[in-house]
């Protein structure tokens, strides 16, 4: 039988609880008051035919002395107590938390679980609003048709003396522009109506649109099933991203088919460099043919040499910004700086999970108009659950704004997570 | 009053309304549609004032601003942005880039008459 650390101390309330003193109920169960006194201050454990005893004796289930039945509930806890520095010195309290107040405690559970969902959500809407160029760009059209509203309208209003032939054609204007601003609010209110539906779901802008797609496609974007899920895409420039998407897939899958990729992972393992080698293919590729496939468990994260992320293959616990600038701190970056140069490291990412990737980056170098053009970078990170736990590993976050490190020396901004 | 106003605006109805206003007021206003054609016609026309958009085709407000800064010969010529996008930021990159005054769109005919007679009159 299983037993909480707390079993002695669900005791002892119990006992308390019916008026029994010590010596009562020890006689009861044919042990000593002092030895009973030391099972209910958690310092011997029970053999089970003693607890049997015990919880006969004082009407409780036998299920509610043994560990198990609020395991969840107090790992929850735990998590939610080592988000907070002023309990961190109480974690290991939770049982005790969880054992005498089971509603209080899953009160605190249940705040800690949408307090992450909230601040999920924040990071979203805080990503969408300063990156999202659909956004700024919708935002930018209605207010340049207000600007011109307003001054022509005012024009029209204040000019008592004002040509014919110029009325005639401010009225046009003010007509245009007022179907131009209606049209504008009609897009922002249904792009603004589908975030609001769903931060995570929120399908709005072209490249969330196509990343929800190879998601659904599990990255097996070759077939004809994901080609027929991309050409039902509600955008033009969303189906346009998928097309290039497909046509990237279907030329990588030609450069290294499907049983040089297996024998490959065979004998290396997911490993870029031997499958670029195997199959004479640049590097690259081989980086793609490893993550964008369905199961692969690899996370791949692709930038320009601007940094601007260009394709994203995020991991569960891992997601990437879909606008604005990443963390400076991610390998990718450093092989930017360092072309055709493998980077291996450990990286870590902030929060209670502690979550760890072991990351394979490579930046290679293309020529595209020549010796007289100029050089272009482009650089990739494997992502791969690292399993250990162990060793270093390079502390980084997903973009400044949400990344909870204070003292981080590469923060080019505040954290709203630390403001 | 006289005075050359050169204004850089993609947006045609906005363009042709300050143009009727400042007209009126008394300027003669010159405008151009193309952020990369911008600096010639500034080269060209030697506006007293230039009243230039953030957001151009071809050549944003600032590249063109920056640009300008950089020659020696309009080191000193008066530059009113205009932007759709009133961000704290866009507004502290056009004054670190030199730009005399800033306006967000969308501003009132009054407000717009004003800055143009308070730019002219400055030294």
């Amino acid at each position: 039988m299983s037993l909480s650390a707390l079993t002695g101390t669900r005791l002892r309330e119990r006992r308390q609880a019916l008026g029994l003193r010590q010596a009562e109920l020890a006689g009861a169960v044919g042990i000593s008051a002092s030895y009973l006194n030391l099972i209910e201050h958690n310092r011997r454990r029970i053999a089970d035919d003693l607890l049997a005893r015990l919880a006969d004796r004082l009407a409780m289930p036998l299920a509610a002395l043994q560990d198990g039945h609020d395991a969840a509930l107090i790992d929850a806890l735990r998590a939610a107590a080592a988000e907070v520095p002023a309990v961190a010195g109480e974690v290991d309290r939770a049982e005790d938390l969880a054992a005498r107040f089971p509603g209080w405690a899953g009160a605190v559970v249940d705040l800690h679980a949408r307090t992450r969902a909230l601040s999920h959500a924040v990071e979203a809407l805080n990503d969408r609003m300063a990156h999202d160029p659909h956004l700024s760009a919708s935002l930018h059209e209605i207010l340049n048709a207000a600007a011109s509203v307003r001054s022509t309208a005012a024009i029209l209003a204040d000019t008592d003396d004002i040509d014919p032939s110029w009325r005639k054609k401010f009225h046009q204007n003010l007509h245009a522009d007022s179907e131009r601003m209606a049209k504008g609010a009609e897009a922002l209110v249904a792009y603004l109506d589908a975030s609001s539906q769903g931060v995570e779901q929120a399908t709005a802008t072209p490249q969330e649109e196509v990343e929800a797609w190879a998601a659904e496609c599990d990255w097996g974007l070759t077939g004809p099933d994901a080609l027929a899920k991309g050409a039902r895409l509600s955008s033009d420039d969303g189906r346009g991203m998928a097309a290039r998407m497909i046509e990237m897939a279907e030329s990588d899958l030609a450069a290294v088919r499907e049983d040089v990729l297996q024998a490959a992972l065979l004998s290396h393992g997911p490993d870029p460099l031997a499958l670029a080698a195997q199959a004479k293919v640049p590097v690259l590729t081989a980086f793609r043919r490893l993550a964008l496939r369905p199961n692969s468990g690899l996370g791949l994260l692709q930038c320009d040499g601007s940094g601007t992320l260009t394709l994203r293959k995020p991991l569960p616990g891992f997601s990437p910004p879909r606008f604005g600038a990443a963390c400076p701190l991610w390998p990718l970056f450093t092989a930017l700086s360092r072309p055709e140069t493998p980077v291996e490291a450990v990286i870590a990412l902030p929060g209670v999970q502690g979550l760890r990737y072991r990351v394979l980056a490579f930046c290679q170098t293309h020529y595209p108009v020549g010796f007289r053009g100029p050089q272009l970078r482009e650089s990739a990170m494997l992502l791969l659950p690292e399993i250990s736990g162990q060793g270093a590993a390079i502390e980084v976050g997903p973009t400044c704004r949400i990344c909870p490190r204070p003292q981080c020396p590469a923060r080019r901004e505040a954290s709203i997570l630390t403001a | 009053m006289a005075g050359r106003v050169l204004l850089v605006e993609d947006e045609p109805n906005i363009a042709e309304a300050i143009r009727f206003i400042l007209t009126r007021e008394g300027w003669d206003v010159a405008v151009e549609r193309d952020g990369a054609a911008a600096l010639g016609q500034v080269r060209a026309l030697a506006p007293d004032l230039l009243i230039l958009d953030l957001m151009l085709p071809g050549m944003s407000g600032l590249e063109i601003l920056t640009s300008l800064r950089a020659d020696p010969a309009f080191a000193g010529l008066k530059v009113l942005m205009l932007t759709a996008k009133g961000q704290p930021r866009d507004r502290e990159a056009a004054e670190r880039a030199g730009v005399s005054a800033f306006m967000a769109k969308p501003f009132s005919n009054d407000e717009i008459r004003a800055m143009v007679r308070q730019l002219m009159a400055a030294d």
